[in-house]
């Protein structure tokens, strides 16, 4: 357990009789991005809920940088960097993209009691706000509504937020989900730019995307991990190819 | 407090945690299947008891009274599905609050209107009309175990109605899954209308069968429907067997309550609420 | 000058000069209405701006009137400026004492569990000594203002105490408008709006939830002791869950999530009662069937009305 960040050691959840997630044990590391892929059902999403905190654990531990934080709550786990988007857009809808944006800078000097002054007039939170809707690249789509943006100005909003909380772990949850190419190529270049200074782990279904990104890519089927390795291991298996790259790709175009 | 007067209020206290399961799984019922608050639930109470009251005067008999009463409210259950609570389905908590909350006022007002405001009586039928002798001075109303009788049949009938029939595979079906249910070609509507008459069934039954032991008084409804939140907040989100738990704790606690420390007897039941909260905030048996 | 302002402006000014067209009758009447929107603005809070929904509130409504009545001494005046802000901080308190228990229930068990909470005060008041019973408390003297030898005002004038109440709903309001703009304020909007992202950005949900249950309780007992000290008269059912529920129309009628649906719920809701009670004295039927019609008929339902009102909210303190 060298340098990671974020660690698991046989981090399991059941679900009465159901194994959703599985023994499993991965790292993240700073600079490195760690995709995580699998067919739908494989318990991806389970992994990040387990790792937000979302979902208690059944059995195994996570360390955040060597300390235990197995039974931290969601918001605790925010608070010492750990950030997490949601595959389902998450948003608050009736507020604008900025105000957004803000709420969530506004979590790390949360100022709780100061009950008069104008949450407005506080410039550090309004501006951790405003680079974040630029670094996710919405810019000058601040104003609207959240509700009035499109889907993948929504999904941009989504990473945006995350952004604003400045966390030092990303957990990106199927980012480019719902995506045209165009989208989905801008979402691409930002996390490449992301990526030297966070330890992310990004699900996603869409495999060019994995492979011209991730450092490591560990596959999970059923709630179980298949195979964790480099892309060109991964992409070479011959039991990834069963399992999940042979007809998977039918599974990721449905998805 | 010697023997047989410790077994008395003991009697006591469970019969009336039966009759208050019974209410409370009423409600349970519907807000279970079907995602409604219902704070008018406390009214069919109240509703049942003035027709034991009312019937039982017009035809001599609580018991073909009670018969009635059942097919009255069955009838008033499926007339309110269809004509109000159809349209609670979709909406929020707050607006099924507000409804049902000038529910409660318009079955109060006409309660007030055609029975009037007093406090009625109503004579134990003659079969039960007899008592266990305990000691020289002390006898245990045979009613009272015919009403706890009554409340443990039905309660078993339910499950086995909810556990082990169609219908109530449907029923539960339709609690996850509305639009699945509906798509499979069963008649949603229809199921809905049945669980929410049941509920309401129940508790004017319980009303009725509560009513001579009890006595019929306008504040009955509100009374026993705090107490059916109390049930449901300490047993437990979901759980049936939470409930009846529940509710024997209260009926004990409040029956013992209201003989040893009769100023706080009001108080006492909200007090086992706030310990448990304190203890455990989902409840006793949270259903995971 | 905005339409918006010039009405509002209007409308104060009336409020302001209404004493002075006359008669006591209507002046108390508008009193009792003020106070009743304090009410509401408390609610208002805790419903339209954090979500949670309260059918308990006027527990700390009616603690706020019997602090003034057990405080007052039997044969003098209580002193205003003692046992105005007593009334608040106790009213406060047993909000924040219910609320550490009750925040953590979720959705409809959080509507039943602050009816019980309300209820058992109820019974505190009704059964207990300590309480006064069912037969209430009544006060043979208005409290008096007075500060040392000097005394600015005199509670037993209705024109005075008009203004007292009128001044308090004012800075309620503008405590409120302050709040809601503020960091706090805008969390406890979040919380409304997506409480499960709030957690996971960061925010100690829980502690702010109990912060506006405690608020709201405070200014609930405010609008209590306003009502003790206007009528001289205090009794349990000022902790019914009629009155509960009440406060809750009051909100559904002005429309949740503006402060200005509060004030004017308040106002709405009195004058249906003093339409229906005109009418009948089974007005609580008419009032119920109004429940039922406005529920059932509102296009859309509530949830547009909320939705449309918080994005004018955002609107226009997000204009920058």
């Amino acid at each position: 357990m060298s340098d990671a960040i974020l660690a698991t050691q046989g981090l399991s959840r059941r679900f009465g009789g159901l194994m959703a997630a599985g023994n499993v044990t991965i790292e993240l590391h700073r600079g490195r991005l760690h995709a995580l892929v699998g067919p739908n059902g494989a318990g991806k999403t389970t992994l990040i809920n387990l790792l937000s905190g979302e979902l208690h654990a059944s059995a195994g531990t996570i360390r955040y940088r060597g300390e235990d934080i197995t039974h931290l709550s969601p918001d605790h786990r925010s608070r010492i960097g750990i950030g997490r988007s949601y595959q389902k857009t998450n948003i608050f809808p009736g507020f604008t993209a900025f105000e957004n944006c803000r709420i969530a800078a506004q979590s790390r000097t949360p100022r709780a009691l100061h009950i008069i002054a104008d949450a407005f007039d506080y410039a550090p939170v309004c501006d951790a706000a405003r680079r974040a809707l630029e670094a996710a690249g919405l810019d000058g789509r601040g104003n609207r509504v959240a509700a009035a943006l499109s889907h993948g100005e929504q999904r941009q909003l989504e990473i945006a937020m995350v952004l604003a909380t400045a966390p030092e772990v990303l957990l990106l949850d199927e980012p480019l989900a719902g995506m045209g190419a165009e989208e989905a190529g801008r979402m691409v270049e930002l996390l490449k730019k992301l990526a030297p200074d966070h330890a992310i782990l990004l699900v996603e279904h869409d495999m060019d995307a994995v492979f011209a990104l991730a450092d490591t890519i560990t596959v999970m089927v059923s709630g179980q991990v298949l195979e964790s390795g480099p892309p060109a291991q991964i992409h070479a298996s011959v039991a990834v190819r069963q399992a999940y790259l042979g007809d998977g790709t039918a599974a990721a175009a449905a998805s | 407090m010697d023997f047989y007067s410790f077994a008395i209020q003991l009697l006591n206290g469970v019969q009336y945690g039966l009759l208050l399961f019974l209410v409370a799984s009423g409600l349970t019922l519907i807000f279970g299947i079907m995602g409604i608050i219902n704070l008018a639930h406390g009214s069919f109470y109240m509703l049942g008891a003035y027709m034991a009251f009312s019937l039982s005067s017009l035809t001599g008999s609580l018991l073909i009274a009670i018969v009635l009463g059942i097919l009255l409210s069955v009838a008033l259950g499926v007339f309110l599905e269809w004509a109000l609570f159809s349209h609670l389905y979709k909406r929020d908590h707050l607006e099924q609050v507000l409804l049902t909350y000038g529910l409660i006022l318009v079955f109060e007002e006409l309660r007030s209107l055609i029975v009037g405001n007093d406090v009625h009586g109503v004579a134990i039928p003659d079969i039960f009309n007899w008592s266990i002798p305990l000691t020289a001075t002390l006898s245990y109303p045979v009613y009272r175990l015919f009403m706890s009788a009554v409340c443990i049949l039905l309660a078993v009938l339910l499950y086995l109605l909810i556990a082990r029939t169609r219908l109530g595979m449907m029923i539960r079906a339709g609690a996850s899954n509305r639009e699945m249910v509906q798509s499979l070609g069963l008649n949603i509507n229809l199921v809905y209308r049945l669980v929410f008459a049941l509920g309401v069934a129940l508790a004017a039954f319980a009303g009725m069968l509560a009513a001579p032991v009890s006595s019929v008084y306008p504040g009955m409804g509100t009374g026993v429907l705090i107490i059916c939140f109390v049930i449901v907040v300490i047993g437990g989100i979901g759980s049936i067997w939470g409930a009846l738990v529940a509710a024997l704790l209260i009926g004990l606690a409040d029956t013992f309550g209201k003989v040893l420390l009769p100023e706080a007897a009001g108080v006492i039941v909200y007090l086992l609420m706030a310990a448990i909260l304190l203890w455990r905030p989902e409840g006793l048996f949270r259903r995971v | 000058m905005k339409r918006k302002t010039l009405a509002l402006l209007a409308a104060l000014t009336m409020l302001a000069l209404f004493p002075l067209a006359g008669a006591t009758f209507y002046t108390e009447l508008v009193t009792k209405v003020m106070i009743l929107a304090i009410f509401a603005l408390s609610l208002d809070l805790l419903v339209g701006y954090t979500g949670l929904v309260s059918f308990g509130h006027a527990a700390y409504y009616g603690i706020g009137a019997y602090v003034l009545g057990l405080m007052a001494p039997k044969y003098e005046a209580a002193n205003l400026w003692l046992t105005l802000p007593a009334a608040i901080v106790l009213a406060g308190l047993a909000a924040l004492a219910v609320g550490t228990l009750v925040v953590r229930v979720k959705g409809i068990y959080f509507i039943m569990v602050t009816l019980a909470f309300a209820q058992m005060f109820y019974f505190v008041f009704h059964d207990t000594k300590f309480g006064r019973g069912s037969d209430g408390i009544s006060m043979n003297f208005k409290p008096v203002a007075a500060i040392g030898d000097f005394t600015p005002f005199d509670l037993a004038n209705a024109a005075h105490v008009y203004y007292f109440v009128f001044a308090a709903m004012l800075a309620v309001f503008v405590f409120l408008r302050l709040l809601l703009r503020s960091a706090f304020g805008r969390a406890l909007q979040g919380i409304r709006s997506n409480e499960q992202r709030m957690r996971s950005l960061g925010f100690p949900v829980y502690r702010y939830k109990l912060a506006s249950f405690a608020i709201a309780g405070a200014l609930a007992g405010l609008a209590g002791y306003l009502s003790a000290l206007q009528f001289g008269f205090i009794n349990p059912e000022l902790l019914s869950w009629h009155q509960s529920g009440n406060v809750l129309l009051m909100l559904i009628l002005g429309g949740l999530g503006s402060l200005y649906g509060a004030v004017v719920g308040a106002f709405a809701f009195v004058a249906l009662q003093e339409l229906f009670s005109s009418v009948t004295t089974h007005w609580q039927l008419l009032l119920g069937g109004t429940i039922i019609l406005l529920v059932i008929f509102l296009p859309g339902g509530l949830a547009s009305v909320m939705n449309r009102f918080e994005r004018t909210l955002i609107g226009e303190s997000g204009d920058e």
